[in-house]
Formats: C-alpha cells, structure tokens, sequence
C-alpha cells in the first residue's frame, strides 16, 4: 500500500498513529504535538511558578527520561524558568539500580542537570535486599512503595526543593482508577486522578506532568527522539503485570486506543462527586486542586502495578474520610450548580460512603517519629519500619 | 505484490527487540535474520509467520506469553515496519519485503 502522509505537515511519511484520535504524523510533526500537550497540560494546570526549583524523580526508565527530556525542551522553548534537577532513589537492591542510576548519570549529562541519588540505606537503615531478607519476596513492593514515595520527598528536602515531577502516564493513571473502581474505593479513586498532590500543609509538592501522555506515545518519543532509557523487571516483581489491571488497560488499548484517556476522564468526573475529592485535571475547565498526602498515591512508578495497599492505608484512609465528609458539605450543591449551567441533564447520583458518619475531625499533621506529613500518629514507612526493626532484633536475639 | 508469492528464495531482514523484550531474545536486541519468503501453504511471509519464527527458532526464555499472548502479539508491545506503526502497514498481515526492519518494543517494564 501507498505509505500515507502526515495529517498536519501533509508532506512527511506518517509513521504514528496516535491512540488517542487516530491520527497519522510524522515523526517531527509528532514529538511537535506530543511536547505542546505536556505544554498545555503544565500551563492549564498552572503546574510551575517562574524561578521554581523542580526536582525530577528519575529512575532511568521511560517515563522519567522522557520527562527530564521534555521539561528540559519547554522550559528553553517557553522560558518557565525552572530550575531543574534530577533526583533518583536507590532502593539498594544489588543488580536492579546498578545498570539504571548509570543511566541517570548519563541523563545528568545529556540534559545539564545536577544528580542527587538518594538511597534506602541512609535514609531508612535498611537496603530493599536486606528487607526482603527479613520478610521475604512477598509483599514486598508494598515496602518498597512506601519507602520511594517519601524517600523522593526527603531527598527534595534536603536539596532545598519543594516540587518534585514524576513521570506517571495515563496509562498509570487509567490503571490506578481501575482498580479502585474494583476495589469500590471511590475516595481513593478521585485523589489518585488528581494531577498535584500535597498543599500548603506538605513541605513537598507531587505533580505528574505526563498525565495525559499515552505510554505508547511515551515509548515513541523516547524512540524517535533517540532517547536513552533503561529497562528491567524489577527483580523482585517480575510477574507484575500479568493479569493485573495493567494487562486489561492494555486490551482496552489494543481494542479501543482510546480507552485509555476515557478512563482518566471517566475518574476525574466521578471524582468530582466524591466527598473532598479532587477534581484535577485540565485546567481548562476550572477546577481546583485538592490537598492530599504523597503518600496517598497509589501508582506504583516503576515496580510493577500489584503493590497492594500498604498496611495501615485502610485506617488512614478512613480516617481521611472522616475528615473529608465533613469538609465536603457543599459540594453536591456545587456540583449540581455545574451540571445546570451546562445544561446537563439533572442527576442524582448516590455516593455510597463504605464508612460511617463523621464522629471525629482528624487533622492532617506529622509523624511523630519521623516528622513526615501524615493523618496519622505515624507515618506508614514509621509503621513499616517499626515492624522490620522489631524482626531484626529478634533475629540479633 | 503477489508474484513473487511461489518463490521460495528467502527474504533477509532485520528485527530488534527492545523495552526489556531482548530479556526474552538472550538479551540480544539485533538479529539479521533470513526468512522463507513464502509459508508452507505458498502464502507471502507476513509479520505473523515472523513471529511464529521468533517463538520456534529465537526465542530462549520459557516465558513466552510475555511476548505472544493467545497467539497475537501481547497487547503493550509496540511494532514498528521499517519505523512506522505496524497500524499503519497493516499489523500482522503485512508482507515482509527484503531488508525490512521489523521493531519490537515493549512499553509494559516501568518507567
Ligand atoms: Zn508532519
Ligand atoms: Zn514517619
């Protein structure tokens, strides 16, 4: 068959079919689209303020190399004026972050930017391989999760940042909303569809960017821009994905491309009837960002997708909700404002709340050990921790 | 394109595997391969017959269902024909024509 020509230059072989439209680019055509909508998506969510310190949470793998690569590329073409920094975790796991943090290091120099590697070790007194000594292979990316999501935070910190990016995709996005969706978690479902995490109240805060960007379009433009990422299993979840949610976004995908931002679509909407949730997204259509703790984040960012829920996020969770109700008064009314003023037909939707009625405020406050931000006494990698310290001096007895 | 369909010289071509899939291909990501130029049934050699290649001759990790799954290839793996979206050369009946480049890459390791 005649090759076809790109749908916007009309000059260029098209070699992209887009998921999300079906349309066919070029290559240059392509990557001019793909950086412009992360553009859109930064500046309609008001993402970054000029002069901003930025660390970019960098694993060597795709997500994280092609963002550094594209924020280098619009903060030059867009003068954001951000200052941009790299900063990768060591999860001390012998053979996994080797090979990765020398891609990093190599992604430092290609892109200017400095290097902060922040390790497990230094910041927790315990490497991944030593806890999986303790506890064993399973369930491990729970701590693994748990222990990355502040360790970025703490790593921010002492650089003297107060943002940090993450390279999470729509597919991660549309992924963490289905399964939600299974679990009938809708509170946890709307504050994982939110764009920024954190507020006033954290002393970092969490956007993801690339929330918008297909992982197949992620994969091309790392392709086509010739980009140098790195990939493995983690080898301590290879088995992740199989019959996850991640494989069912994926058949979606292959059915109907554009599933995929329907679903994140699908989760912002009915977050937005979630009692205190966020509503995120675009910023085009007005919303505001909700506060909530990074380490609410469900999406696993590099090992894998079937972290489950860590210990204590049930509690946590429900103590969120107990504050959250009671925040979350008005909020039907604004919603059913909204929907008039589109002239939407009018609903009813019951929310079904999995918890009782609010009988106590819970504050947002600090670990007590650590001092991390937490709705709870002590943080979940306190909770964690103390578990394996107490396994490590009964193994010393 | 279909003279040459009865010809069974073969067809050199190349395939790379990337994205973590060359874990499955004994970590070789570049192969220079040299394929019948028609199936058993006289048929030209399409992508499908490649993989059904891949899976008896190349690949050496017992997991293949990471790369074939109910015999197509695993949603998650993207195909490239000489750099073009295999959606756009029609998946995996397009017909190998020498030297093409046939681009495997998963988007299914973490990122
Ligand atoms: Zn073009
Ligand atoms: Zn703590």
């Amino acid at each position: 068959m005649a090759p076809a020509l790109c749908a916007v230059c009309k000059t260029a072989r098209a070699l992209i079919k887009r998921p999300k439209n079906h349309a066919k680019l070029c290559k240059t055509c392509f990557i001019t689209i793909f950086e412009d909508e992360v553009h859109h998506t930064i500046i309609s969510s008001k993402l970054f303020f000029p002069g901003e310190k930025v660390a970019i949470g960098a694993s060597g793998g795709k997500d994280s190399t092609v963002l550094a690569s594209v924020l280098k590329t619009l903060n030059e073409r867009h003068g954001y004026g951000l200052d941009l920094v790299l900063l990768s975790i060591d999860e001390g796991i012998k053979g996994y972050r080797d090979d990765s943090l020398e891609t990093v290091k190599k992604n430092a120099i290609d892109y200017d930017m400095p290097l902060k590697v922040v390790g497990y070790d230094e910041l927790y007194g315990w490497t991944m391989d030593q806890v999986v000594e303790t506890i064993g292979k399973k369930g491990n990316c729970t701590y693994c999760g748990v222990f990355r999501r502040q360790a970025l935070d703490r790593g921010a910190k002492m650089l003297g940042i107060k943002h940090v990016v993450t390279g999470h995709n729509a597919d991660d996005v549309a992924e963490t909303v289905l399964m939600n969706l299974l679990r009938g978690d809708l509170p946890r479902l709307s504050r994982s569809t939110s764009i920024i995490t954190g507020d006033s109240r954290s002393e970092v805060k969490r956007s993801k960017p690339l929330k918008y960007s297909y992982e197949k379009e992620i994969v091309l433009y790392a392709h086509h821009k010739k980009l140098l990422y790195f990939t493995t299993e983690c080898i301590y979840s290879p088995e992740a994905f199989r019959g996850s949610a991640r494989g069912l976004i994926k058949q979606l995908e292959r059915v109907r491309p554009s599933s995929i931002l329907d679903i994140v679509r699908s989760g912002e909407d009915m977050a937005r009837l979630v009692p205190g949730a966020s509503s995120s997204g675009c910023g085009c259509k007005g919303k505001e960002d909700a506060p909530l703790t990074a380490e609410e984040e469900e999406v696993g960012g590099g090992c894998g997708s079937s972290a489950g829920r860590p210990p204590g996020g049930e509690m946590a969770a429900m103590d969120r909700q107990l504050r959250e109700n009671e925040e979350a008064e008005g909020l039907e009314i604004d919603v059913a404002k909204t929907m008039a003023s589109k002239q939407e037909p009018k609903r009813e939707l019951p929310i079904r709340n999995s918890n009782s009625k609010p009988t106590t405020q819970q504050v947002l406050g600090n670990c007590r050990l650590c001092g991390y931000m937490s709705s709870q006494d002590i943080c979940q990698a306190c909770t964690l921790l103390e578990g394996l310290n107490k396994n490590r001096a009964q193994i010393q007895i | 394109m279909g003279d040459s369909a009865a010809d069974d010289s073969k067809i050199p071509i190349t395939v790379d595997f990337s994205g973590g899939l060359e874990i499955l291909f004994s970590n070789q990501r570049h192969y220079a391969l040299s394929l019948p130029a028609a199936d058993k049934d006289g048929s030209p050699s399409t992508i499908k017959s490649l993989v059904g290649y891949l899976l008896k001759e190349l690949i050496k990790d017992p997991r293949q269902d990471l790369f074939v799954l109910d015999g197509h290839i695993r949603p998650g793996i993207l195909v490239l024909i000489n750099n073009a979206d295999w959606e756009l050369e029609g998946e995996e009946d397009y017909e190998l024509q020498a030297g093409d480049n046939i681009f495997f890459v998963s988007t299914l390791h973490g990122g």
